[in-house]
């Protein structure tokens, strides 16, 4: 983050490289096209001034020439038109084995939370060499999650998960910015990303653990708001539930109850937590009352990493549960009207009409 | 202060006894006037108040981004001049301006009409525009809004604590005025063309503006439901773009732009269609491929309904639609870069004057070329992704929509002015103010290209200090654009009593509304005309111009042998 002046932007992730050539080969032909127009002005304009005050100009027509500056711009557009297209999918297609990091954006800062535990807040350090996987939620209107140098920018929607990769290369501290209007400190809403070898991440995240800045993993922490919330007295592992088994859920086809399908991937669960009657599995009664004003999205979020969890340790972590809940009826009432106090209001919203 | 000498000078040119502007004296009769040249003076009045108060707030803008710390305002007050700015210079400025002002006063003319199809809807139209207007006005005096002019949800219709029903309401019922406009302008054409006047004889300006009326017909009505559900949204809660009851924030958007981005081509199509008459005039010869011109303004009408997804390549879109989006935007580039051929073209073996309205001309090709190429970076899916939301963007549409469609207005309205006025402007003057004007916008808005790849992302009233430099160039250009901009208005006002009289066609120019008096009578024409030439024939004028050097094949022989000696 120089603070001199500078005409061209940082270079510090795999793709931007690929996002300024597209961009180089971009204003190449926009500096030929543009010199050529005005080339061509002046020099018929001077060529052809007027001479005489009744002179009149020559009628000229030509289909050949139309029909030339009609295909040749269409097919460099073309050209444009592919490589945009592919650089696109590169951008927005996560790559296998990337490394998860959760971000949750609100008026006006952003949250993040790493796979370990740690937490951050404006800040974000990532290590060199290794993709990184955000899934970004928002917390109440629309927020972009925007880091120049990496030339990656996602819109962070309420309502809905929003995933974005990167793979960082240098070493540095970077600009993050919040790139769609979110509201009176929009422009407070920024940050740094702080790019490190991944020694020195390694080091970062043990002395933030060591430092306190870990509090539980969101594995941890999901499963404690599973048992608080009393999720497990319904989605019990041994399919005696009232409600679907969640164990090696995630990623799997889904049969509804109206017949269509669907897949169990991040957005689906966390609308089944808000809106659990809009999709209803098969099989099961629309019983389950909505969580929208209990959790938050970052509790959202740790609520899913451990449903997710859950196809890979075998579930282990629920076996030992206290046996809460009791006897399946009276059980649910209780464990969606109590243990749910302590939770954190929902986000602010506008109170009075202008 | 000297004037611009006639091509063909008469005696001594002097007012008709009886034209528009004498017929009927005192305010009433301009207040309860049908007549379209009338009521396209009115509109001409409201919306340079409009330009001016949309003005005062980039002022006030471009003053606060002088230095990277919010000290001339803060971020309220910040979010709230960008907002109104937008949309007062959207809405109430960009979009009615060119149909509203040179439409009104000459569409009727050009097709050889009496006046247009309806002429009390056409003052009902300003009159709703005004109501509109004022309804703005209380807006932005009672506290304004700070949505931005897209009005974002959830932002606009659950966060936000300002007016922005309001604000809604305001561009809501401006939307009606603009299809009242639109109406009157497609039925006009269709049946008040005068005897002879067949379609492919009509001037450019006819064609672009009869494809601009079918997009306000066709899509205001979008932006006037999409409004009205924000609005509902914030006073009763239902859940259309809420995400808290069920909404979807994005639904918002693909509806917006639904009408938002056709509506760039409202404000530029119009702006195309002057461009070509002041060629066509300067150059003295027809527009080089007068049907592909003409084509061109109808494809981009069309194709600029299938576009509108490429303002949304990073929000939640699909990918596949997403490459539909970008492709479709390439395809409506091709009939603008058409545009600029042909006018270009237009010159090679012309008689070209540099007259101010085609020093205009010649800006709008200029900045319509660098805007219209600079559009297929942000239609190139992988750089858009970079770019959306920066400067780049803002850059990339003030070029379109100031640097083009605010310039071909000024040309216009010079070209116009001995119709309206009668009188000629000081010619020194006009050709100062339009290279004021190109200078000074290139220096506002080409920095923010370079601001907008280096990240810095747009509505930001507070930057990192490395933008600065770039920022100071922007705001210093803006102070000498404003100056370009508020010079026309004292030399016009000043012409409106001491310009010397103008002939009835003093370029001389071809189209039917220079073939009637200047300023022309109440009803146009003494007789209705019938029209047996095609459009830009200067062998159709009386005289016929240029008739001595007709008999040779290429008038240009002799002329380069000129050069050579």
């Amino acid at each position: 983050m120089s603070s001199h002046f500078q005409l061209f932007p940082e270079r510090a992730s795999t793709v931007a490289g690929h996002v300024d050539a597209l961009f180089a080969f971009l204003t190449g032909v926009s500096v030929f096209f543009t010199l050529l127009i005005f080339g061509l002005i002046i020099f018929f304009a001077v060529k052809y001034r007027r001479r005489s005050p009744d002179e009149v100009g020559t009628p000229t027509t030509s289909v050949a020439l139309e029909t030339a500056w009609t295909v040749i711009p269409f097919g460099i557009m073309l050209v444009m038109f592919v490589w945009g297209a592919s650089l696109y999918f590169t951008l927005y297609r996560v790559p296998a084995g990337a490394m998860e990091i959760q971000v949750v954006g609100k008026q006006w800062m952003w949250k993040f939370q790493h796979l370990g535990g740690q937490r951050e807040i404006n800040e974000l350090h990532v290590p060199t060499g290794r993709a990184v996987k955000l899934v970004m939620a928002s917390q109440d209107v629309i927020h972009s999650f925007y880091v120049p140098a990496f030339r990656v920018k996602a819109d962070v929607i309420p309502g809905t998960y929003r995933t974005i990769w990167f793979e960082a290369t240098r070493p540095g501290t970077y600009h993050l910015f919040c790139a769609e209007y979110c509201g009176l400190q929009h422009a407070g809403m920024i940050g740094r990303v702080v790019v490190m070898e991944p020694q020195q991440y390694q080091a970062w995240l043990d002395g933030s653990s060591a430092a306190g800045g870990a509090e539980t993993s969101p594995v941890a922490a999901g499963h404690k708001l599973f048992l608080d919330l009393g999720c497990h007295t319904c989605h019990r592992l041994d399919q005696q539930g009232i409600g679907p088994m969640l164990t090696n859920l995630f990623g799997k086809e889904i049969q509804l109850q109206n017949g269509q399908t669907v897949m169990a991937d991040e957005d689906y669960i966390r609308e089944s937590i808000v809106d659990p009657l809009a999709k209803v599995a098969a099989g099961f009664q629309p019983l389950m009352p909505s969580f929208q004003d209990r959790v938050d999205e970052e509790q959202l979020m740790q609520l899913i990493t451990y449903i997710k969890s859950l196809g890979t340790q075998q579930a282990q972590a629920v076996t030992a549960l206290p046996p809460q809940g009791g006897a399946k009826a009276s059980g649910l009432a209780e464990a969606w009207q109590g243990a749910t106090t302590t939770m954190p209001a929902p986000p602010q919203r506008r109170e009075t009409q202008p | 202060m000297s004037a611009v000498a006639p091509a063909t000078p008469p005696a001594f040119p002097t007012f008709p006894p009886e034209h528009y502007l004498n017929a009927e004296q005192g305010i009433k009769s301009w207040l309860l006037t049908t007549d379209h040249k009338r009521i396209g003076l009115l509109y001409l009045i409201s919306v340079t108040l409009f330009f001016f108060l949309g003005g005062l707030f980039a002022v006030l803008i471009r003053l606060e981004l002088l230095t990277p710390q919010g000290d001339l305002v803060q971020a309220e007050t910040y979010n709230k001049l960008f907002s109104m700015h937008g949309i007062v210079m959207v809405w109430f400025f960009l979009v009615p301006v060119i149909p509203t002002v040179l439409g009104n006063f000459l569409i009727p003319m050009m097709v050889g009409a009496r006046d247009v199809a309806f002429p009390r809807l056409n003052l009902a139209s300003w009159y709703i525009f005004n109501f509109a207007g004022l309804l703005m006005l209380w807006t932005v005096l009672t506290g304004g809004v700070d949505t931005g002019w897209t009005f974002y949800t959830p932002f606009s219709s659950i966060y936000s604590n300002t007016h922005v029903v309001t604000a809604a309401l305001a561009v809501f019922i401006a939307g009606f005025s603009s299809i009242l406009t639109g109406l009157n302008f497609i039925v006009t054409v269709h049946f008040m063309r005068a005897p002879g006047l067949t379609w492919f004889r009509l001037p450019l300006f006819i064609w672009s503006n009869y494809a601009n009326s079918l997009i306000m017909v066709l899509a205001t009505p979008v932006l006037a439901i999409t409004l009205l559900l924000v609005a509902l949204e914030r006073l009763l809660h239902i859940g259309v773009f809420d995400p808290q009851y069920g909404g979807d924030p994005v639904l918002f958007q693909h509806l917006f732009w639904f009408y938002s981005h056709p509506a760039v081509y409202i404000m530029v199509l119009p702006a195309m269609g002057v461009v070509s008459e002041l060629i066509a005039t300067y150059a003295r010869k027809p527009v080089f491929g007068y049907t592909f011109v003409a084509f061109a303004s109808v494809a981009i009408a069309v194709l600029g309904f299938l576009v509108w997804g490429h303002h949304m390549f990073v929000t939640t879109q699909s990918l596949y639609s997403a490459m539909i989006f970008s492709f479709l935007s390439y395809a409506v580039a091709v009939p603008s870069a058409i545009k600029v051929f042909n006018w270009t073209a237009t010159l090679y073996k012309g008689s070209v004057v540099y007259t101010s309205p085609m020093l205009y001309a010649f800006g709008f090709i200029g900045l319509f070329t660098i805007g219209g190429l600079t559009g297929l970076f942000v239609a190139a899916l992988g750089v858009d992704v970079h770019v959306t939301d920066t400067y780049f963007v803002i850059a990339h549409f003030h070029y379109i929509m100031v640097g083009g469609t605010v310039m071909a207005y000024l040309g216009g309205i010079h070209y116009w002015w001995p119709k309206i006025s009668g009188r000629m402007y000081p010619e020194g003057w006009a050709k100062l103010a339009a290279l004021i004007i190109f200078i000074g916008f290139n220096l506002t808005f080409f920095p923010q290209f370079i601001l907008g790849y280096l990240g810095m992302p747009r509505r930001y009233y507070t930057y990192p200090d490395e933008f600065q430099v770039l920022n100071v160039l922007s705001t210093a250009g803006a102070s000498i654009l404003g100056v370009g901009y508020i010079l026309p208005m004292f030399y016009l006002a000043w012409s409106m009593r001491y310009g010397p009289v103008a002939d009835a066609n003093p370029w001389p120019s071809t189209g039917l509304e220079w073939r009637t008096t200047s300023p022309p009578p109440p009803h146009n024409f003494e007789t209705t005309p019938v029209v047996t030439w095609d459009a830009y024939d200067f062998s159709s004028l009386e005289p016929p111009l240029g008739a001595n050097q007709l008999d040779t094949n290429d008038h240009r022989g002799g002329s380069l042998e000129n050069e050579k000696r």
